[in-house]
């Protein structure tokens, strides 16, 4: 058996769902090589090949394929597919845009989401929502499987010693031309591997007043998330939604504030460690998952919790 | 132009659902069924693209049990001209599925293809890319905007770290979010008219598509129960226990 790996990432560094999906290929066998392409992408290479795991890093660097459009990298998957038993990647929407893809002119079935490994054929996944827990068996010759990053550990980004390999391709031209990418450009940590996450609901009313969150994620270093109504409602951009259809999580700390916790939006976040829920409705369902619910109108508590943690930082000092 | 639009029908998305008790799968009995949410962006979509003259039919499929005429029937009563049921008793896995739609793209030859994101039930979020790697056409995923112009479409696509605008030649693919639009609720009348509109029904065996599943399912649970519900009094005492109790901050 041998895994195939796709890297995500910006041609600058691996994203850390990478470390987690090799964490998960680890788990199958222990014979990984991760194919990294896209355009002046040395820095990943190298970063790719000092991983944890790796046994061999697989390079393309073109400016053809700078963009990792779906239809380019399955024909790479493809072509390489031979080779391995499993091919995995994130289930980020970049391993989902591409996976199925690949998995589909190779007339295989692809096991999205998984969040473990029971066998090399057998795994578990959340379906409909997170509200049951799926066993399932596959019967491909390659088995293709997007990994829920938050339900693995990361491998160590040092102690690798990978060997580098340039492969030869040549892709056929494709009907899609990239045009741009939006990006939110932050400081705080991203998201989907933020140790600690402060997340605004309708509750916030405007994007005036979602700015609140701000302070307090500023003292504790936190990513900022949101539920589909606040982003629906233009509060904060779709990049921060947390749920089913938004992303999954799984800080140390979650902070729901304004969130009535509906069903899709405690798809992406119940696994976190600790929750703590602020809403001013008693009878809010955020408050049944919650280690810690506040009672409170969120104008009043943040301005509160934001002192608080002041003072803790003065008694530290 | 002509546009297919993929509806799946799936438990709708306020009801609680619950585990069978013998680990096989869902309780679907008695279950209050309803389209699949972006399914419903697709169908909007296509119906704005018809009202503003660009295309001139939009045809529904989708594939399952014979009540899934209902899920047809609500598109065709929010405007879509005509419905395919593809009829089968069997759970098939997102390939099989992309497969009997490839079979109906090529009956029918579409100008683009819509399918929601994502179907709700399963979560797998694969059958658009799917049926666009078996077609061999461009696939635009995720989408919140789109524009047509002649054989063009402009897309922006929701990802992790934003949006990506992509410029895509038909024939295509396309999965839409729920972002989309906001899908219209059929007038009554309109769902009678809708009862007049022509639906064909083909049993999927008469399309000679491999639907052997690959993926099986061994057995589904119930997800292990979060302890909650603990309620602290003010910020100080949520503090304190974040600081010296949970020790998370
Ligand atoms: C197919 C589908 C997929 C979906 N996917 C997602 C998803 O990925 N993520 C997601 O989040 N949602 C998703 N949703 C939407 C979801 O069903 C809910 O509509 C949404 O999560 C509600 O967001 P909210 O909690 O911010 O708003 P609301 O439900 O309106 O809750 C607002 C809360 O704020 C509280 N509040 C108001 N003012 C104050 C105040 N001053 N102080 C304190 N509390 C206050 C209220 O008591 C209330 O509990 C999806 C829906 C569908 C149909
Ligand atoms: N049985 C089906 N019949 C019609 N369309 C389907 C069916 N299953 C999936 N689809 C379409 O494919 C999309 C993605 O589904 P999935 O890949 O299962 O998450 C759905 O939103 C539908 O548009």
């Amino acid at each position: 058996m041998s895994i195939l790996v796709i890297a995500e990432h910006n041609n600058k560094s691996l994203k850390a769902s990478t470390f987690n999906t090799i964490k998960a290929a680890s788990e199958i066998d222990k014979d990984i090589d991760v194919l990294v392409c896209g355009f002046n992408n040395d820095d990943v290479v190298t970063a790719a090949s000092k991983t944890e795991g790796v046994s061999k890093v697989l390079e393309v660097n073109d400016r053809v394929i700078e963009h990792q459009l779906a239809e380019q990298v399955s024909q790479l998957i493809v072509n390489l597919s031979k080779n391995y038993s499993h091919v995995l990647a994130p289930s980020t929407t970049f391993g989902k845009n591409l996976m199925p893809r690949a998995a589909a002119i190779l007339d295989m079935s692809q096991i999205s989401d998984i969040s473990a490994v029971v066998s090399p054929d057998t795994f578990v996944r959340p379906i409909y929502a997170g509200n049951a827990i799926a066993t399932v068996q596959s019967s491909d010759k390659i088995k293709f499987i997007t990994v829920r990053p938050t339900s693995f550990e990361s491998v160590e980004p040092s102690g690798g010693n990978a060997s580098i390999e340039k492969i030869s391709y040549n892709l056929n031209d494709v009907k899609t031309k990239f045009v741009k990418r939006q990006e939110s450009e932050t400081e705080r940590p991203e998201l989907g591997n933020a140790k600690i996450i402060i997340s605004g609901g309708r509750g916030l009313e405007s994007a005036e007043n979602f700015k609140l969150l701000n302070e307090i994620a500023d003292k504790l270093n936190a990513a900022i998330g949101a539920s589909r109504a606040a982003v629906d409602a233009g509060y904060i951009g779709n990049e921060y939604q947390v749920g089913q259809t938004g992303k999954m999580v799984a800080p140390e700390l979650y902070i729901a504030v304004g969130i009535s916790g509906a069903i899709q939006h405690l798809a992406g976040m119940k696994e976190s460690k600790i929750i703590v829920a602020i809403n001013k409705d008693e009878e809010a369902p955020i408050f049944g998952i919650a280690d810690y619910g506040l009672k409170a109108d969120l104008f009043e508590a943040l301005p509160e919790i934001s002192k608080e943690l002041d003072l803790l930082n003065d008694i530290a000092k | 132009m002509k546009i297919l639009v993929a509806v799946k029908r799936v438990i709708d998305y306020n009801v609680q659902i619950r585990v069978k008790a013998d680990n096989s799968g869902i309780e679907t009995d008695n279950v209050k069924m309803s389209m699949n949410p972006p399914d419903e962006n697709a169908v909007e979509e296509a119906i704005k693209l018809k009202t503003s003259g660009v295309v001139s039919e939009v045809v529904v499929v989708s594939i399952g049990l014979e009540k899934s005429q209902d899920t047809i029937r609500s598109a065709m009563a929010m405007g879509a001209d005509r419905g395919i049921l593809v009829k089968t008793d069997q759970m098939l896995d997102p390939l099989a599925v992309a497969k009997t739609l490839k079979a109906i793209v090529e009956k029918e030859n579409p100008d683009m293809v819509l399918l929601g994101k994502q179907a709700i039930d399963y979560d797998c979020n694969q059958t658009g890319q799917m049926l666009s790697a078996l077609l061999d056409w461009p696939q635009g995923c995720f989408v919140s905007r789109l524009g047509v112009k002649d054989q063009t479409i402009t897309i922006s696509r929701e990802i992790d770290e934003g949006l990506e605008e992509l410029e895509i030649q038909l024939p295509a693919v396309v999965t839409c979010d729920l972002r989309l639009n906001e899908p219209r609720f059929a007038s009554l009348p309109n769902i009678m008219k809708a009862k007049k509109k022509p639906l064909d029904i083909i049993s999927i065996d008469n399309l000679s598509v491999d639907t052997n599943s690959r993926v099986k399912y061994i057995k589904v649970e119930e997800p292990p129960v979060r302890k909650g519900g603990a309620m602290v009094a003010d910020a100080k005492e949520l503090i304190q226990k974040l600081k010296y109790e949970a020790k998370v901050i």
